[in-house]
């Protein structure tokens, strides 16, 4: 385990930033308590400090998650958000995207979003902008990317795509190997 | 032999003389009846083969008990009518037991037997003259053998009521006694009391009709076959009667089968009805057992045939299930055997951390699931009953809101009760049903470790984290004994221990037939390693907790109440508390000769056919105190500077650390260092780490002074003193050859090096001061060369080799005595 180096933290936090904008301030000064990325295998994970002290006299190939699991590092240094971190980014989204229940199920299955199935969105939501994808009962299923503007969204016949599909809480059921 | 019947049917048979069993059974006096020159059906011989088996089984138990005719009679009559499926399966039994009845004789008792069953219920009822659909081919032809000879028809009846005498007499074996019990037993198998009045009834017919002896050519076609069709219900009334009694005159002597008998079944693959029988005999004999008992077979042989019928009929293996069956009392283990064969009811917890019950039950109900709360005892629970969707694939699942957990994993939790802001570990966590229950409880505040053995299983377990938003948590993967070792201090345990799974039989059937004595010994050695690893993970001294919650999924004392002993055995310093479930069954405090502490009362037990949950076991310790008075050198846990781990022993550098924690801890006389044996490895401890800065040290005689030091027990002074004189005597005369030796090979013009050390031999007497040793030694020649040789005065030191090889380079080291000891 060990904190990111500054190249690291460059690019996890652009890749944060395109969902989250510049909130990500809010991720590390929290006023409750002091919290901090780690590094660990590949893995970054969002934990508060005390107990990552404590996680540090578990050995280093025993310890396998702390805290919340954000995404990992490709070898090519790459960063890919996982959907365990849906919770933090559905907190701080700035761009959201409501699904018709009829569309729920085939996004769950990891299928992009058709116009068809969109049933709010975000004003003023630029074309290839990170959101975060909500049912009509305001439960976060996952996060993706806008594959038109809002303005363009409204002229599309039904079965374009609007929302590419980045990640979707159906994972933890299809992909559980990968997922951590 | 049916050849023999279907030609006689053709033939106009003389009606058959008044004969003896004919009279007697008019008479009702019991008589051994002739049957003569009659041919006979295959019906006859059927009687007559039954009526020779009974002979034979009446042969084996004496036949000793007689009774009167009548009282027989009608209390078999009250039998007729019980289940047909018991009948089918007396005759069964009857059947496989007597080899001597041929197949198609077999056939066609069986037929009749259930044709006369359910004739006689449902004929009686039907309309006059009208042929149940149902006959088959067998009995139609017996029938028309019965019914087309009139008069023979009618004799038949006869007869066959007078051979029913007789193999009623004959089948005659209980004593006045069993006829009360007959009795208690015929009005508790008594199913159809219709068909039982109305069997008595017909009986009441037939010997009405008897009067009308004779009157057959009177008749009208349509009253004569009716007739026939009623005495031919009758007739199978009768054998099946017969049938019944014969098998109830077996059953109420129900005998265990012999060795040989067990050994025939065991490779034969046994009927399970019939197995099943001899379980609900069983079961009957142990519940009464003076009574019904065979004398010559005691309990235990009863109980022995009862496991392996009972490991045959559920699919255990004989040492299962002799296990769990001696946990209840005999009627309770079926219940136990049979709960397991059902599944339990799906429950899934709601996670507090996203959502709450209510509005979780209202969203599912909306998808179309039938739920319900699962209880009093849990307010997160649901119980599932059914439901439209997969109850694991919901949008809400995916979104954390509930966790698909059985009702008995929710107890452990229960018991423990995490506060927030506490430090838990969950030792066996995977696939995290558990850790996740405790985060939501300690509502994401405090530390909570996960750890598992078990690599794959606990990918399932962080995914489970994930998924229900657990943001505290670290999940290890080390073998749990290894705690404290990693961490300790913890505020609470859980420990849910692997266990042989005997209280999930019904998730996983594979578990009756794999688990073995190895397995056990197996499972239960690990299991009281962790338990003593959990006790030690816990700071006794934590405001809040100092509490461990032992648990597994099984109901066998040995991996249950024992471990809990064990633990309360090698740690003084816990207790057992009271484990805060208001339901379930107390912990054994006895068991088969083993008595286990009082308070083991405390833990409970829950069970499939009692709670309707998995099998489970729950204990609930409390740690008192951090130290226990046990052997020297148990690290002691907990304590503040836990942090510096296990200490090591006896290396040097941290003899002097040792030195005041012996102190410290000989204040509180509670870890019992033991001083004595320390100072010897203290010594060696110094004397290494000055040796490694270049300072030997000799305790001893400057003879000593090449010496290496060893690891022998440490001397008194006048002891060292005699030591020293025997060796160096030794080495002198040793030495003096080797010298001799030498000077002869050195006149031979060789040039020897002898070490310096002979320059010692000067001061050869042995100084009993130690500090004057040292002195005399101070007076030796420093850094001299090796090329010295000795003139023979004095032996060598007795480090020196005799034989003058060089030590070391030959060089004798420089040193320095330290003020000596």
């Amino acid at each position: 385990m060990r904190p990111l180096t500054e190249e690291e933290t460059k690019i996890f936090f652009e890749k944060l930033a395109k969902y989250i904008g510049r909130n990500i301030v809010h991720l590390i000064d929290r006023p409750d308590e002091p919290y901090c990325f780690r590094l660990q295998r590949d893995r970054v994970f969002y934990v508060s400090e005390a107990i990552m002290k404590r996680a540090t006299s578990v050995g280093r190939d025993n310890l396998l998650t702390l805290g919340v699991c954000f995404g990992k590092f490709t070898k090519t240094l790459k960063f890919k958000l996982h959907i365990t971190a849906l919770e933090y980014l559905a907190q701080y989204a700035k761009y959201k995207v409501w699904v018709k229940p009829n569309g729920e199920m085939p996004f769950l299955y990891g299928n992009h979003i058709l116009k068809a199935h969109l049933g709010r969105i975000t004003e003023d939501t630029p074309e290839h902008q990170g959101v975060i994808i909500y049912s009509m009962a305001d439960v976060a299923l996952g996060f993706g990317v806008t594959a038109r503007s809002t303005q363009d969204c409204r002229k599309l016949d039904p079965t374009t795509i609007t929302v590419f599909h980045q990640a979707d809480v159906g994972e933890y059921l299809r992909d559980e190997e990968h997922v951590v | 032999m049916g050849n023999r019947g279907r030609q006689a049917n053709s033939k106009q048979r003389d009606p058959a003389p008044l004969n003896d069993a004919t009279i007697a059974r008019i008479t009702g006096v019991p008589v051994g009846g002739n049957k003569d020159a009659k041919p006979k059906g295959k019906r006859q011989l059927a009687r007559d083969n039954k009526k020779a088996k009974i002979d034979a089984a009446n042969g084996k138990n004496g036949g000793r008990h007689q009774q009167p005719n009548g009282n027989g009679k009608a209390a078999a009559r009250k039998v007729e009518a019980s289940s047909d499926a018991e009948e089918e399966e007396e005759e069964e039994g009857d059947e496989d037991n007597v080899d001597e009845l041929a197949p198609p004789m077999k056939k066609a008792k069986a037929a009749n037997g259930a044709a006369a069953a359910s004739k006689s219920t449902k004929e009686q009822k039907a309309a006059k003259g009208k042929a149940p659909a149902f006959v088959k081919a067998d009995e139609k032809m017996v029938e028309d053998e019965e019914g087309s000879s009139d008069s023979d028809g009618w004799v038949d009846a006869d007869d066959v009521d007078s051979e029913d005498a007789d193999m009623w007499d004959a089948a005659e074996l209980d004593s006045d006694d069993n006829d009360g019990m007959l009795d208690d037993e015929f009005d508790d198998l008594a199913e159809d009391s219709g068909a039982e009045s109305e069997a008595g009834k017909a009986m009441k017919m037939e010997f009405g009709s008897d009067s009308e002896d004779g009157e057959e050519g009177d008749e009208m076609e349509v009253e004569r076959q009716a007739r026939e069709l009623d005495e031919q219900a009758e007739e199978d009334a009768q054998m099946a009667e017969e049938e019944m009694q014969t098998n109830i005159a077996q059953r109420e002597r129900f005998t265990l089968p012999s060795g040989q008998e067990v050994d025939r079944e065991a490779q034969l693959t046994e009927d399970v009805s019939l197995v099943q029988t001899r379980i609900q005999e069983i079961m009957r004999v142990l519940n009464n057992f003076t009574e019904l008992r065979e004398p010559e077979r005691s309990r235990s042989e009863y109980v022995e045939q009862l496991i392996k019928d009972l490991a045959n009929y559920y699919g255990y293996n004989e040492y299962l299930l002799e296990k769990l069956f001696h946990l209840f009392p005999a009627a309770e283990a079926i219940e136990f055997f049979e709960a397991n064969e059902v599944p339990r009811p799906i429950v899934i917890r709601t996670n507090t951390l996203k959502t709450r019950r209510r509005d979780l039950a209202q969203a599912l109900i909306n998808r179309g699931v039938n739920l319900e709360a699962v209880g009093k005892w849990s307010k997160v629970g649901l119980q599932i009953f059914d439901s439209s969707v997969p109850i694991g694939a919901t949008p809400e699942y995916l979104a954390g809101h509930y966790m698909l957990q059985a009702a008995s994993s929710f107890l452990p939790v229960m018991s423990l009760a995490p506060q927030e802001h506490e430090r838990i570990l969950d030792m066996c966590a995977a696939p995290g049903g558990k850790t996740t229950y405790i985060a939501a409880l300690l509502k994401n505040t405090g530390c909570l470790f996960a750890n598992d053995a078990n690599k794959d299983r606990l990918k399932a377990l962080i995914a489970n984290c994930h998924r229900l938003g657990v943001k505290n948590t670290v999940v290890s993967h080390h073998d749990g004994r290894e705690f404290p070792h990693v961490i300790g201090g913890f505020d609470r345990v859980l420990l849910d221990a692997p266990c042989s799974g005997t209280g999930v039989i019904s998730k996983d059937p594979s578990v009756k037939i794999n688990k073995s004595d190895e397995d056990f010994r197996l499972l239960t050695h690990i299991q009281k390693e962790l338990i003593l690893a959990a006790i030690d993970s816990v700071d006794a001294n934590s405001k809040t907790g100092g509490y461990i919650v032992y648990s597994t999924c099984s109901v066998t004392v040995e991996e249950n109440e024992e471990v809990v002993e064990y633990a309360l055995k090698k740690r003084p310093n816990v207790k057992l508390v009271s484990s805060g479930l208001d339901f379930g069954r107390e912990g054994f405090t006895r068991y088969r000769g083993k008595a286990f502490h009082p308070t083991m009362s405390h833990s409970r037990r829950y069970y499939p056919h009692t709670q309707n949950m998995d099998g489970f076991y729950v204990a609930k310790l409390k740690k008192t105190s951090n130290k226990f008075p046990g052997k020297a050198a148990e690290p002691a846990a907990g304590t503040p500077d836990h942090a510096t781990a296990a200490m090591p022993a006896g290396a040097g550098e941290k003899a002097k650390a040792k030195q005041t924690k012996v102190q410290a801890a000989g204040e509180t006389q509670d870890l019992g260092f033991d001083e004595a044996e320390d100072e010897t490895y203290i010594k060696q401890a110094e004397f290494k780490r000055l040796k490694s800065k270049g300072i030997l040290l000799h305790p001893r005689t400057p003879e000593a002074v090449a010496k290496k030091p060893t690891t022998k027990p440490v001397l008194s002074a006048a002891e060292r003193e005699a030591q020293m004189i025997a060796e160096k005597q030794q080495k002198r005369s040793e030495s003096k050859a080797a010298k001799k030796a030498a000077l002869k090979r050195l006149k031979g013009g060789e040039e020897i090096e002898v070490d310096v050390g002979d320059a010692a031999d000067t001061s050869a007497k042995p100084h009993a001061a130690a500090s004057s040793s040292g002195a005399a030694a101070a007076r030796m020649p420093k850094g001299k060369a090796a090329t010295q040789t000795s003139q023979g005065k004095r032996s060598p030191a007795s480090g020196a080799p005799a034989n003058g090889k060089r030590k070391r380079g030959g060089v004798n080291r420089p040193f320095y005595i330290v003020s000596g000891k």
